[in-house]
């Protein structure tokens, strides 16, 4: 960089006239933070290998062995369940990466930047919601589907393979790719709300896996009723072929409620956005 | 530049009776004051004395407890493309550690859909082409002001607000943000810009504004400042008659101590008056000295009692002399 830039800000009249802040504008913005950054790539890279590539590794295993199975699990054996298996790994960084997406900007100051930029301060959070949903479905649904295909190409050898169009199968494979999506933008609520990388992520992992163990260490009566409405549990419905029916809502009701949370969580940011400092 | 003649409160920034408080800690107290269009003004106050906050309530990243802040008439969060309004460079760094410098300033530009042309020639502007792709999060202090105030550039705003500026520099980048701001006001830009440093404010600033615990102490212009140092000013005189120096010297206004022998220190008078009257009264003078009272001095005598941190070691008896702000 030279010694002294003599200050050549011969005012060059930029942006066109329309150059003013539209939700538009901040989408583009949001597609470029979300993709500059080195971590959001390898979040994202390693959720879509958890989701695409940890169902085949699983069937494999499971058809290397299949005579060693129990009849039982023989018998029930659910090859979309193992196709899409691939979220419990995936969920992980989705939600730590949904946090991310906010609180990073809190922890590095970039927050003041982009409030400064839109200092109605909402489009960003609707921008980051959209643009981190749409990716993260977009990618999960492709390596869902990956998953699908690659798991019944490797069950067909002990013929417990299904088809795209068996019932629940092609809703099972997109309804993984819905979970995470909802799980993603309810994880940039909590991050909206706590501001804080370390909270979020404890929160996020305290709301859906914690919950459900201490649940289960209650009354089994006062369990079964609270279960159901747990956000993980709810939310799975709609990610699972087949499941205990006593811990679970109905598939869309279960999910519906999930989504409910999620708003939740995105009112919360919203609100906090809008009424406290930068 | 005038984007929309006929409006008198084009490029200015108002502040009226702004009170911010954090919990019980009042970091501006009933603040107001104008910042007028195409000068730099310079805000001064000592370390805690509400600058950043104010900054911060004029960009609508804080809300006032009370009162109000506008830029060219409305409230920052009302401007439809506050970027071509103002461009302002924080004092915490605003910038995600893990992006480069260009995809920040890409994001920054995106949000007004200025295009990436601009984003060039603030990066040539600043002198951060070399390490433009490189990850914000490996700058020194000294690119991330640059890369700040490339930010603030972006939008080629008529108004800039600058917080601390200079922090951190080493002379070079000091230098360069020097020649910068003078190029921005030759440009007719309304610059408002903050520093503890009453030196660095007497090279860039024409008007000030002085805070102190987050009260207004003056708003006044430099020049006024300065001639106001230089009114306390003392002439030291050394003479072999320092009794008889004396005795022609006391007058109306005019006060004379003795520090040592042959040695007077004369307020309220020139060294040419001084010189004049000893010549007069053929007075043998061996030395006669005008004392110039430094800006920082002056600053340090506006400021002196609004002062949020004192370091531990000061003499008590000049902690006590100084008076409490008003």
């Amino acid at each position: 960089m030279s010694a002294v830039a003599s200050p050549q800000t011969t005012p060059t009249r930029v942006g066109s006239p329309a150059g003013r802040v539209t939700q538009a504008n901040v989408l583009r913005s949001e597609w470029t933070k979300l993709w500059s950054l080195r971590s959001t790539r390898w979040s994202l890279l390693a959720s879509f290998i958890a989701m695409a590539g940890l169902g085949p590794l699983v069937a494999a295993v499971q058809m290397s062995r299949w005579n060693q199975l129990h009849p039982h699990d023989r018998a029930t054996y659910d090859a979309i369940n193992t196709a899409v298996g691939g979220y419990h790994l995936a969920q992980l960084a989705i939600g730590v990466l949904g946090v991310l997406v906010i609180t990073g900007e809190y922890s590095t100051g970039m927050i003041r930047s982009s409030m400064m930029a839109v200092p109605r301060r909402l489009p960003v959070l609707w921008a980051k919601l959209l643009v981190f949903a749409v990716v993260t479905f977009v990618l999960m649904l492709i390596a869902s589907l990956i998953s699908f295909f690659a798991v019944q190409a490797i069950v067909t050898q002990h013929h417990v393979q299904h088809g795209i169009g068996d019932p629940g199968a092609l809703r099972t494979v997109i309804g993984a790719a819905l979970f995470l999506t909802v799980l993603g933008a309810m994880c940039v609520g909590l991050g909206g709300i706590l501001r804080n990388t370390a909270g979020g992520i404890a929160t996020f992992v305290g709301l859906l896996f914690v919950l459900p163990g201490i649940s289960a260490i209650l009354p089994s009566s006062v369990n079964d009723s609270i279960s159901p409405y747990l956000p993980l549990n709810a939310a799975t419905t709609v990610a699972s072929h087949s499941f205990d029916n006593s811990h679970h809502l109905a598939v869309w009701a279960g999910f519906a409620l999930f989504c409910g949370y999620t708003v939740l969580a995105v009112a919360g940011a919203a609100v906090s956005l809008r009424r406290r400092d930068a | 530049m005038l984007r929309c003649p006929g409006v008198d409160n084009l490029n200015m920034i108002e502040i009226d009776h702004v009170t911010k408080r954090y919990g019980e800690k009042v970091a501006v107290d009933d603040l107001t004051f104008t910042v007028k269009p195409g000068i730099v003004t310079g805000f001064l106050g000592p370390n805690g004395a509400g600058k950043s906050t104010t900054m911060r309530v004029i960009l609508g990243l804080d809300r006032p407890t009370a009162g109000s802040a506008t830029v060219n008439g409305k409230p920052y969060s009302e401007l439809p493309a506050p970027l071509h309004d103002v461009g302002a460079l924080l004092e915490a760094r605003a910038i995600h550690t893990g992006r480069s410098a260009y995809n920040h300033l890409v994001a920054m530009a995106q949000t007004h859909g200025i295009g990436r042309s601009r984003v060039q020639e603030v990066i040539e502007l600043v002198g951060l082409s070399e390490v433009a792709r490189k990850r914000a999060g490996g700058f020194s202090l000294g690119m991330g002001q640059r890369l700040g105030i490339a930010a603030a550039m972006l939008g080629d705003p008529a108004t800039l607000i600058l917080d601390e500026p200079a922090n951190g520099l080493d002379p070079e980048g000091i230098l360069w943000i020097r020649n910068l701001l003078k190029g921005l006001a030759a440009e007719g830009r309304t610059v408002f810009l903050s520093s503890h440093l009453m030196a660095e404010m007497a090279q860039t600033a024409e008007h000030l504004v002085v805070i102190g615990r987050g009260r207004l102490i003056a708003d006044t212009t430099v020049a006024e400042i300065v001639a106001q140092a230089s009114q306390n000013a003392a002439v030291i005189v050394r003479t072999p008659q320092a009794g008889e120096l004396r005795d022609v010297l006391v007058g109306d206004g005019v006060t004379v101590k003795s520090a040592e022998r042959e040695v007077l220190e004369v307020h309220g008078l020139t060294s040419a008056e001084v010189g004049a009257a000893a010549a007069a009264h053929q007075i043998v003078l061996h030395e006669l000295i005008p004392q110039n009272a430094s800006l920082e001095e002056a600053f340090m005598g506006l400021t002196g009692g609004a002062v949020e941190y004192h370091a531990g070691a000061l003499d008590p008896q000049l902690v006590d002399s100084i008076p409490e702000a008003a």
